[in-house]
């Protein structure tokens, strides 16, 4: 099968290597794996600000580029919700609102697109650590996204899986929520890490990136021991 | 133009514009599936039709999806009593009426009732008279001073609900508004026919007994009067009564 | 100040009080056990919710007709219906009453309503007495404060605290056990159901069938607000309609567990009238105030009716992680959590209460917790779209069409990548400090560094 992957930009910019396991996951199951070059952002930043037109200004070249496509698989549940779920919503009553229909069919977030597109839970990784797993908000409720990524960690090898309480609550980082009411958003990160951290694993473990910058940057500035880890890294482990 | 129509028209304006049938656009999760369900879509259009269109209303067809009463008697009481338990209302079952009574002369002495309060009934006139207790009717009329004296509020009930351990009370029926909630004690005496399964079979039960001509209030009790308002933390007797007694006679 | 400063304001010094959120955090973890456990009661909670959901829609697209069956059937038994359109007219109704019975005293169980119109304000300008009989209301008013949450009013106190308030307000000896300050209360209270001439209630349903209004409530106060005074007055959102009586049977088990973690409430009474002939007590006359206050605004938006179909249980509040760390009082709302930032702006304006649908992750865990099933996050980000529409922030706007310039383009996209990069060293100079632009991330938050070899970089050099 022929993949594309839909690399968000701060996955681009900040966190290559989560693109490049995946390229390499993808590869290493057999599938071809495409990555548009002119596609850079689903535009989520300016929807979830309430500006829709510019988000539309974003998200057109993505419906464009990503028209031939057999399957798009996406490195961030949020991202992957944007594409699948809000699409619609943000061409309702445009021209491309059936190309938006298509394209939310064709959309897997990564973790959910091994387990159940392609029915791999084992994907011959090893990672000697205590990992504790944060459910995205998106992945988690827009998506429905929970037990794909358990599933694969359950897999890797020398790996142990330790849920912390309250697991389905938000990190505090909503995109530009995180800059726009900081205190708040601060606020609920300290909660999260506590609980990760009551866990005593060595890693909290996530399949959005965009909640792990935020819990990293807490805990590099608190200088908490635990760090942050995307779910494809590990799985691209050997 | 009155409010009334003010209002109704800005509604009809509102309603012009249809709003979609709920179930959309929630997600739920692999395990917790949001809205695959058996859906009951009888409501689509209505037609202005304001009367309820048995069996198909949702709230009928949710009776299975809702914590369960029991099937037999013995399965009603039995969920009766741990709910009762769970909520701390006391509750006696007897065998005969004399060993209702008996029990109820031994409170009386254990718990010093002074005075007592109740309505005319079958049960209550019995128990009242073998108490031999200074009592207050509240049927037609009473002092509320005389009443907030009382040691206890002893009244029967229309049911018992087996699925939430609550008890149906009338202010036709059982003494008024007042006398299950103002002593700090409440007693009620219910016949094992009483005991109904869930809420639903309470309601309709009194629908037929009543409609149209309602009393004008009718409660479910469920456990003595409580409050969490201090930290959370349970606390029995906010205002209504501290104690809940439930005879169930044969 | 501005609502939206003031909740920034409030919003950062609720979350650098650790022992106020720790406190309503501890008291949430207490419901949400309870709360799971009772759910675990339903064979199946989710068609349980559907149904609710269904009900309520048909109640609120069909509300002039169910409203109407409503009204007549209560007029029919000697009620008497007011119709208010607005808060003002709503409290003028009540005041009308007031004044007529010449009323000396005033008691009142909890009613949001009230809260919504400012009730309790009105009457004592007009100098009556008014004592919010339910606990936690009585302790707020006595603080002089609104309702925390609108379940849970005095969720923000400890005991200490509330000890403190009553040694000081009503002369009680000091106390840390909750029983002997509940006590406290219902003595207070027992001799304001006898004294008062006029009960005021609030209502949690209201049904088109019968003709009567639903009362949920633990106490029993609401009860005696209903039984003793011989005026009685109801104050209800014309959206608590709903269409038949057996449909209490799916309303109250779901209420009680998705509320407050219970089977049921304590007390859940219907009225259908003042005293009737042959009754032994209750009110001679019963007055219910249908009030409108722009719900109708919020009934004309098709996309966000379902936010009418609230049954006020709190859940969403409860779950809410803003919530739990901002608390109650930051909204300065009288609906909080995520149902208020839902309704606000439409009840009391978009341009002035945004911030409430800004201030949220939208993670939507009150979604899922909603027991008629609003889609309140997804409303959270329409009310967004709605205030760019509204009131273009042109800032905003425009820092959006450039970054759709850069990402669009995938020179100008590794231009900004390579900028960054070059730039990042430089940035450590001004990190946290007045002048870092980052800042409102980077003072509490490290930033990630800017990959040497970005992805889209890596990729070109396998091709």
């Amino acid at each position: 099968m022929t993949v594309t992957l839909f690399i968000p930009c701060f996955i681009d910019a900040l966190y290559p290597r989560v693109g490049i396991s995946m390229v390499r996951l993808l590869e290493q199951l057999g599938h071809r794996v495409e990555c548009p070059d002119d596609i850079a952002c689903c535009g989520q930043p300016a929807f979830n600000s309430g500006c829709w037109p510019e988000a539309r200004a974003v998200a057109e070249p993505v419906l464009t580029g990503l028209r031939n496509s057999e399957v798009v698989v996406v490195a961030s549940g949020s991202c992957g919700a944007m594409l699948k779920k809000f699409y619609p919503d943000l061409f309702a009553g445009t021209d491309r609102f059936t190309e938006a229909g298509v394209l939310s069919g064709k959309v897997w977030e990564f973790s959910d697109f091994l387990v159940r597109g392609l029915g791999v839970t084992d994907v011959g990784a090893k990672f000697a650590a205590k990992v504790t797993f944060h459910d995205g908000c998106h992945g988690l409720r827009e998506l429905g996204i929970k037990s794909s990524p358990r599933k694969l960690l359950e897999r890797v090898q020398s790996l142990e899986l330790i849920e912390m309480a309250d697991n389905e609550t938000c990190c505090g980082f909503g995109g530009t929520f995180s800059a726009k009411y900081p205190m708040i958003s601060t606020a609920m990160g300290e909660v999260k890490c506590a609980s990760a951290q009551a866990t005593g694993a060595d890693y909290i473990v996530s399949n959005d990136s965009s909640c792990l910058m935020h819990l990293q940057g807490l805990l590099t500035v608190r200088q908490q021991p635990i760090k942050t880890i995307h779910l494809a890294e590990i799985l691209a482990s050997r | 133009m009155s409010a009334r129509e003010q209002i109704l028209g800005r509604i009809r304006e509102a309603l012009r514009k249809p709003a979609p049938f709920p179930g959309h656009g929630h997600g739920g999760n692999d395990e917790h599936p949001g809205h695959e369900h058996a859906a009951t879509p009888a409501l689509l259009d209505r037609g202005g039709i304001a009367q309820p269109i048995i069996p198909l209303r949702p709230s009928v067809a949710a009776r299975p999806w809702l914590p369960p009463g029991g099937v037999t008697h013995q399965e009603q009481w039995e969920r009766f009593c741990i709910a009762s338990t769970e909520l701390k209302t006391t509750v006696f079952e007897f065998g005969s009426i004399e060993e209702a009574h008996a029990k109820l002369r031994e409170m009386a002495i254990a718990q010093a009732w002074t005075g007592v309060a109740s309505h005319h009934g079958p049960l209550t006139d019995a128990a009242v008279t073998a108490l031999a207790l200074p009592t207050l009717f509240t049927d037609g009329g009473y002092p509320v001073n005389d009443l907030e004296k009382c040691s206890v509020g002893i009244t029967e009930c229309d049911a018992l609900v087996a699925q939430t351990g609550s008890i149906l009370v009338t202010s036709r029926s059982t003494g008024g508004r007042a006398l299950s909630v103002l002593p700090p004690h409440h007693l009620v005496l219910a016949r094992r026919g009483q005991l109904v399964p869930d809420l639903g079979t309470a309601l309709e039960q009194s629908k037929r007994r009543y409609a149209p001509d309602w009393p004008s209030m009718i409660s479910f009790i469920t456990g003595p009067s409580r409050t969490g308002d201090i930290e959370r933390i349970l606390v029995l007797g906010a205002h209504g009564p501290k104690q809940l007694t439930v005879f169930l006679l044969p | 100040m501005t609502a939206a400063h003031q909740f920034l304001e409030q919003a950062r010094k609720v979350t650098r009080d650790l022992r106020h959120r720790g406190l309503i955090q501890t008291a949430l973890r207490k419901y949400e056990v309870k709360r799971d456990e009772k759910k675990r009661a339903f064979p199946d909670w989710e068609s349980a919710r559907q149904a609710a959901a269904e009900v309520k829609w048909d109640a609120i697209n069909h509300l002039d007709t169910y409203l109407e069956d409503f009204v007549a059937r209560l007029e029919s038994r000697g009620t008497r219906v007011h119709w208010a359109s607005t808060a003002a007219e709503a409290r003028d109704a009540i005041l009308g009453v007031v004044r007529e019975r010449k009323a000396k005293a005033i008691i009142k169980s909890k009613a949001m309503t009230a809260e919504e119109i400012h009730l309790n304000d009105a009457l004592e300008k007009e100098g009556y007495a008014v004592v919010e009989s339910d606990l936690g209301e009585y302790i707020v008013q006595l603080r002089h404060e609104p309702p925390y949450h609108i379940v849970f009013p005095a969720m923000h106190l400890t005991r200490d605290e509330i000890s403190d308030l009553f040694h000081r307000e009503l002369g009680s000896a000091q106390t840390r056990e909750p029983e002997e300050l509940t006590m406290i209360a219902r003595r207070v209270m027992r001799q304001k159901y006898i004294t008062a001439d006029v009960g005021i209630t609030g209502a949690n349903f209201a049904v088109a069938e019968t003709g009567m209004i639903s009362i949920t409530e633990n106490e029993g106060n609401a009860r005696l607000t209903a039984a003793l005074p011989k005026t009685m007055i109801t104050l209800l959102g014309i959206e608590k309609v709903i269409p038949a009586l057996e449909d209490l049977a799916l309303f109250l088990p779901m209420l009680a567990t998705a509320g407050a973690g219970q089977t049921l409430t304590g007390y859940n009474t219907m009225y259908s009238g003042p005293r009737q002939a042959g009754e032994a007590d209750g009110p001679e006359e019963w007055h219910v105030v249908l009030l409108d206050n722009r719900r109708t605004e919020l009934l004309a938006d098709p996309e966000q009716r379902d936010a009418l179909h609230c049954i006020r249980c709190g859940a969403c509040l409860n779950v809410c992680p803003i919530f739990k760390n901002v608390g109650g009082h930051t909204y300065g709302t009288a609906y909080s959590g995520p149902i208020g930032s839902v309704i606000t702006p439409h009840l009391r304006g978009l341009k002035d209460w945004k911030h409430l649908s800004g201030a949220s992750s939208l993670c939507g865990a009150c979604t899922e917790a909603c027991p008629v099933k609003i889609d309140l996050h997804h409303h959270l980000l329409q009310n967004r779209r709605n205030a760019v529409v509204e009131d273009a922030p042109i800032l905003e706007r425009l820092a959006y069409q450039l970054f759709a310039m850069v990402v669009n383009h995938p020179t100008l996209w590794q231009f900004a990548k390579e900028l960054g990069r070059t730039f990042q060293p430089l940035h450590r100079w001004v990190l946290r400090s007045k002048l870092d632009p980052a800042r409102a991330w980077t003072a509490t938050r490290d930033i990630p560094p800017m990959a040497e070899m970005s992805f889209k970089e890596w990729w070109r050099t396998r091709r």
